[in-house]
């Protein structure tokens, strides 16, 4: 296993900081070489057009569809990620800052079988629409925020900033 | 029970923009330039720092009508200046619904002597910073994020260092023995120098501003240490907007590859002109 952090923007340090905490070893991913020998890839938090157009740039973009393709990859991302993956071929429809500016960002309790009393903190965060073939593992109301698909992990919160480590936990188990 | 406009949630916003390029921007035309260069968030404006420079005049806040055009025209965070100690622009600013205001040097102060009380407000602030002293007194206030003050609207990197070596250093200079006499310095609670002093950070992300004018001077404050880079006049200041936004973006992000530096600052035209800090009549860093 070597596990990798998408470090061109965003809460990369962040999730650094959580993989530290449950003493997983894991490198910064910049450039195509560094995707190399890599089983799981996390991409963070961050602005989605910036993280886009930056993939674009270096040549990750192309080699990750190719790695979707291949299924070579198990992926985990927060907020942005969500909105990376759902580009990337996952079969997700996120809207964008679907819950509005930053004044109607927020901290919610979740509702989760698998991970009790899991905190949301929602960053401008992305909204979840559909969500077919997969599993849902937390919501929040009636809404998903916590999904798995195929080799895909995502959520429109943000374990990493409150160094929360289960669901980082469960990624790594995939 | 659902909490909002924390300071978790102000300062995670800005851990959410690190690693980025914050863009001032004057029109909707130079804001969807900035989103589509990679900014991760632009700072609307009416006149960029280097004009304001130029005309001498009293700067405000934007026109709220200028601010609301820009937001609807993209989908990245939108930040607008307010006058140092002008609390009622930031209502005005925090009514737009923008996501982030910058408490600014380079607008003329409102007040010589107070900062707005920044923890009365649901939306985060960003503060300028020359030393460790006034970036905690700034976060004690309640912003969210600091950046260095350096010298906006000069293209002269030369303020925006001192700034960012003098915050590090005496982060380092921190130690059980001076924590006492150093809180006293800085007028701060010695819970949040004690902080500063275990973490050897500061408590909210840090990026470098004023005087950006090159891919070279963004990758050049990264590898000093910051979080993030602020460019006022050194895109729409400079002959190739476009390919100015996108060769900073990308030599922020990769600051520490020197030859992805050398391609990306080729045939970019003339940056910005410069000014050298003895030519200067007003220094902002010093309001």
């Amino acid at each position: 296993m070597k596990v990798g952090i998408l470090a061109l923007q965003g809460s990369f340090a962040e999730h650094g900081v959580v993989l530290d905490k449950i003493k997983q070893p894991f490198v910064l991913v910049k450039t195509k070489q560094d995707l190399e020998g890599l089983t799981h890839l996390i991409i963070p938090g961050g602005e989605s057009t910036t993280l886009e157009k930056l993939l674009k740039k270096s040549g990750l973009w192309e080699e990750l569809e190719k790695k979707i393709k291949k299924k070579e990859l198990k992926f985990f991302g927060t907020c942005a990620g969500a909105i990376i993956f759902s580009k990337l071929g996952m079969d997700l429809q996120v809207e964008r800052n679907g819950y509005g500016a930053q004044q109607n960002s927020f901290v919610e309790k979740l509702e989760s079988e698998m991970f009790p009393e899991l905190g949301g903190v929602f960053i401008r965060a992305p909204r979840f629409k559909v969500q077919k073939n997969s599993k849902i593992l937390a919501r929040m109301g009636n809404e998903p925020v916590l999904i798995e698909q195929d080799k895909f992990l995502t959520s429109s919160f943000h374990p990493e900033l409150i160094g929360e480590t289960r669901v980082h936990e469960y990624f790594l188990k995939k | 029970m659902v909490q909002k406009n924390t300071f978790l949630l102000k300062s995670g916003l800005a851990q959410m923009l690190k690693g980025g390029v914050i863009m001032d921007v004057m029109n909707v035309e130079q804001a969807e330039i900035a989103e589509e260069a990679g900014a991760v968030a632009v700072m609307a404006l009416e006149r960029i720092p280097f004009l304001i420079r130029q005309d001498k005049k009293v700067a405000r806040m934007s026109d709220p009508a200028m601010v609301r055009e820009i937001k609807r025209a993209v989908s990245i965070p939108v930040m607008a200046k307010v006058r140092i100690g002008h609390f009622v622009e930031a209502q005005i600013l925090e009514a737009l619904d923008i996501d982030f205001i910058d408490e600014s040097e380079v607008l003329t102060p409102a007040d010589e002597e107070n900062h707005i009380n920044k923890n009365d407000f649901k939306l985060p602030f960003v503060c300028g910073a020359r030393n460790l002293g006034e970036a905690l007194r700034r976060i004690a206030e309640g912003a969210a994020m600091i950046r260095t003050k350096g010298e906006a609207g000069t293209g002269n990197i030369v303020e925006a260092v001192r700034h960012l070596r003098k915050i590090n250093r005496e982060i380092g200079e921190l130690t059980s023995t001076n924590l006492e006499k150093k809180t006293k310095e800085y007028g701060v609670d010695v819970k949040l120098v004690r902080m500063v002093k275990e973490k050897k950070k500061l408590p909210v992300v840090n990026f470098a501003a004023g005087g950006i004018a090159t891919p070279a001077d963004a990758a050049l404050m990264m590898q000093l240490g910051a979080e993030g880079v602020f460019v006022g006049s050194g895109i729409f200041g400079s002959q190739n907007p476009k390919q100015m936004a996108k060769a900073i973006v990308e030599a922020t992000t990769h600051f520490q590859d020197s030859e992805l530096l050398a391609r990306v600052s080729k045939n970019l035209g003339a940056a910005m002109e410069g000014v050298e800090m003895e030519n200067l009549e007003t220094e902002f860093a010093n309001r």
